[in-house]
């Protein structure tokens, strides 16, 4: 049986995912139904990839950034900068692709920031994006001028928020789109393997000729955009921008998306598609403790326990554990066999 | 190179007298020891968990769930005293039993399952925030008459101004963490985990025993923050103290210590929340400003100081560098 290698790496994340959605069918019998209205899909499932797309867009930075050992804390804030500077302008009268490229471009320049904290003077990761994560909120507050600024007359904008093409919902379509993207370029050139290589020791990968400097400003960069393109997406969803709670916690969100995902935090090797997975099984959890009429309250306490579970079965020590175990047996195997020859 | 272990220490007293003589050259009515009670009683329950926050980092790790057990325990602690007739002495003695045994786990999962102590105290985050949702998600208040004895207890200092007794808690436990760091057995180990976990272990460190301490030590003083925290709002609200990791965090780096551990002092850390604290009062004097000016200008100093302690390590290993240098060349000249 040839099963393609991608299923064989990521079973533990599809059975999750499955067991997941099979709950979810259970507690609401239409879960798995969708429908088309007015040229567009509806259903359960179509909502899950819909609410689940800001987490995706994080995951997507989050993993290449976790590859190379580091961490970014910043994506949530830099989201609520992003949202103010996307409402800002398009409230200012400026067309949408100016309000768009405005939006990329300080999301860019998070990254980039970000990035030269970690790549030039050589900061701990978690420290550098920490600086953005506690004053990025005060930052977005000064765009917004501490309001919640509307948008309600500019459908161009929100569009991209609550928007369909080809049938499927705007942010759908948008981290496909962006998630074909990042695995095409890190997958199918030697960029991939170069992240891997900064992870696993960056001493040894710059010392054979890695550009680790401009390797790891870039993928800082790239989760800038990542967060710049979830911040465009939740402003544009809410017909606003909401300094002091867009993105919120959606770091940790990410993070534990990638962890789910098998990318270890270690760095060193890191799965995409994992990460994907990681992310729907997120949103498939939060919609099914909803649908289930659960309080909401109960999500933080499943995630606590699914991260312990995945530390657990990812940490060295149990790993260690189970290689003895599997040792032991064969061992015990092979003495049984000697034995039985030896009373033959 | 012996002084330049007290440099940044030095740099974040400089940056708090300059602060503090901006302020009172601004409005010189902050120079008063009023003013001086308000900011320790206002930042009585941050300067706790920062005490604990201090040890992690100092031992290379991180508490990111302090502010969660803050808000679980002033939650508990509400929710037992209306339900049951216990006295507040024995609620604090049972909720300081619990969350330094919730630090303690984690500490153990840190060290026996060998993990990255940010996604373990991220798991201990949603984990303390989840269970107080699950008490209460109301903001329940508590009414119980020895709280507000406990409220009314301060000494008045010279000037009218009044040292309450969370502020003296905080004072007390600064004092004691100051004493724990510089003078114990356990702060010396804490400093030798930080500064290199493998030759620690090597030199006979009890690695196990002083990490699952650190963060015993941390929920402990993470579960007395959230003692004094309820009786500076004299409620317990699930969704309270949320940020405060980031806050303690800020303090301890503002305060001179090495976020890579092994470096770095209590006292310090008392400097870091003098300093936010300064920011947060001039924001109020000056009542034109917004409150989010605070976050943008923690964040800045936060840079500034980060940038001197790489500044410092560069100088350090440069000079290192420079030593060995003449070093091999008297060598290879003789």
């Amino acid at each position: 049986m040839a099963v393609p290698t991608i299923v064989r790496e990521r079973t533990p994340q599809i059975i999750v995912l499955a067991v997941i959605l099979a709950l979810n069918a259970i507690i609401s019998p239409g879960f798995f139904s969708i429908e088309i209205q007015n040229d567009r899909l509806y259903g359960s499932l179509i909502d899950v990839l819909n609410r689940g797309a800001p987490v995706t867009l994080l995951a997507i930075g989050m993993t290449l950034v976790i590859a190379t050992k580091g961490i970014d804390l910043s994506v949530g804030a830099v989201m609520a900068i992003v949202g103010a500077v996307a409402a800002s302008l398009i409230t200012s009268g400026y067309s949408l692709p100016a309000t768009l490229a405005g939006a990329l471009f300080v999301g860019l320049a998070c990254g980039l920031w970000n990035g030269a904290l970690v790549a030039l003077l050589d900061i701990q990761p978690i420290i550098a994006t920490l600086i953005l994560m506690v004053a990025g909120r005060g930052i977005a507050q000064l765009i917004t001028e501490g309001v919640i600024l509307t948008f309600n007359d500019k459908p161009e904008l929100i569009f991209v928020g609550s928007g369909s093409f080809l049938s499927l919902p705007m942010p759908v379509i948008i981290w496909i789109f962006v998630a074909i993207l990042a695995i095409l370029v890190v997958r199918r050139s030697a960029l991939g393997l170069l992240i891997e290589a900064i992870g696993v020791n960056r001493r040894a990968s710059t010392l054979s000729g890695v550009n680790s400097r401009v390797i790891l400003l870039a993928v800082y960069a790239v989760s800038g955009l990542c967060a710049a393109t979830a911040g465009v997406i939740a402003a544009a969803d809410i017909k606003g921008a909401d300094a002091n709670n867009a993105g919120l916690w959606l770091e940790m969100d990410a993070i534990l998306a990638v962890v789910i995902g098998g990318t270890s935090l270690l760095g060193g090797r890191f799965s995409l598609v994992g990460s994907l997975m990681g992310a729907m099984i997120i949103q498939s959890l939060n919609t099914g403790i909803l649908l289930a009429g659960f309080p909401p309250e109960f999500n933080l306490i499943i995630k606590a326990a699914i991260i312990l579970i995945i530390l657990i079965v990812q940490s060295p020590a149990s790993q260690a554990a189970m290689a003895n175990f599997r040792a032991s047996r064969q061992t015990v195997a092979i003495k049984t066999e000697s034995r039985e020859h030896a009373a033959r | 190179m012996k002084n330049s272990k007290y440099l940044p220490l030095l740099a974040t007293f400089v940056v708090f007298v300059l602060a503090y003589v901006i302020c009172i050259s601004v409005f010189p009515n902050m120079l008063s020891t009023r003013v001086a009670g308000n900011l320790l009683t206002d930042n009585a329950f941050l300067g706790i968990t920062a005490v604990g926050m201090t040890f992690v980092i100092l031992s290379g790790g991180i508490d990111l769930s302090v502010g969660s057990v803050i808000a679980f325990t002033g939650v508990f602690l509400s929710v037992i005293l209306r339900d049951t007739s216990i006295h507040p002495l024995a609620a604090f003695v049972i909720v300081l039993a619990l969350t330094t045994a919730f630090g303690a786990a984690m500490g153990g999962v840190i060290f026996f399952l060998d993990m990255p102590p940010f996604i373990v105290t991220l798991a201990g985050m949603f984990l303390a925030r989840g269970i107080s949702y699950l008490l209460t998600t109301e903001s329940v208040p508590i009414t119980h008459p020895f709280y507000s004895t406990l409220q009314d207890l301060y000494i008045r200092m010279p000037g009218g101004g009044r040292l309450t007794l969370i502020a003296m808690i905080m004072l007390a436990v600064f004092a004691f963490g100051i004493i724990l760091a510089q003078r114990t057995r356990f702060g010396t180990y804490v400093y030798a985990l930080g500064g290199n976990l493998t030759s620690a272990q090597l030199m006979g460190v009890p690695v196990a025993k002083t990490t699952v301490g650190i963060y015993a030590l941390s929920g402990f003083l993470a579960g007395l923050s959230g003692i004094v925290f309820s009786l500076y709002t004299s409620a317990g609200y699930s969704l309270a103290a949320v940020g405060v990791e980031l806050d303690a965090i800020a303090a301890v780096v503002i305060g001179g210590t090495l976020l890579t551990g092994g470096y770095g002092f209590v006292a310090g850390t008392f400097l870091g929340i003098c300093i936010q604290g300064l920011i947060q009062t001039y924001i109020v004097f000056d009542g034109t400003l917004s409150s989010w000016w605070t976050k943008i200008v923690i964040g800045l100093l936060l840079f500034g100081f980060i940038a001197l302690q790489r500044g410092l390590m560069w100088m350090s290993e440069r000079s290192a560098r420079n030593m060995r240098h003449a070093s091999a060349a008297q060598a290879s000249s003789a």
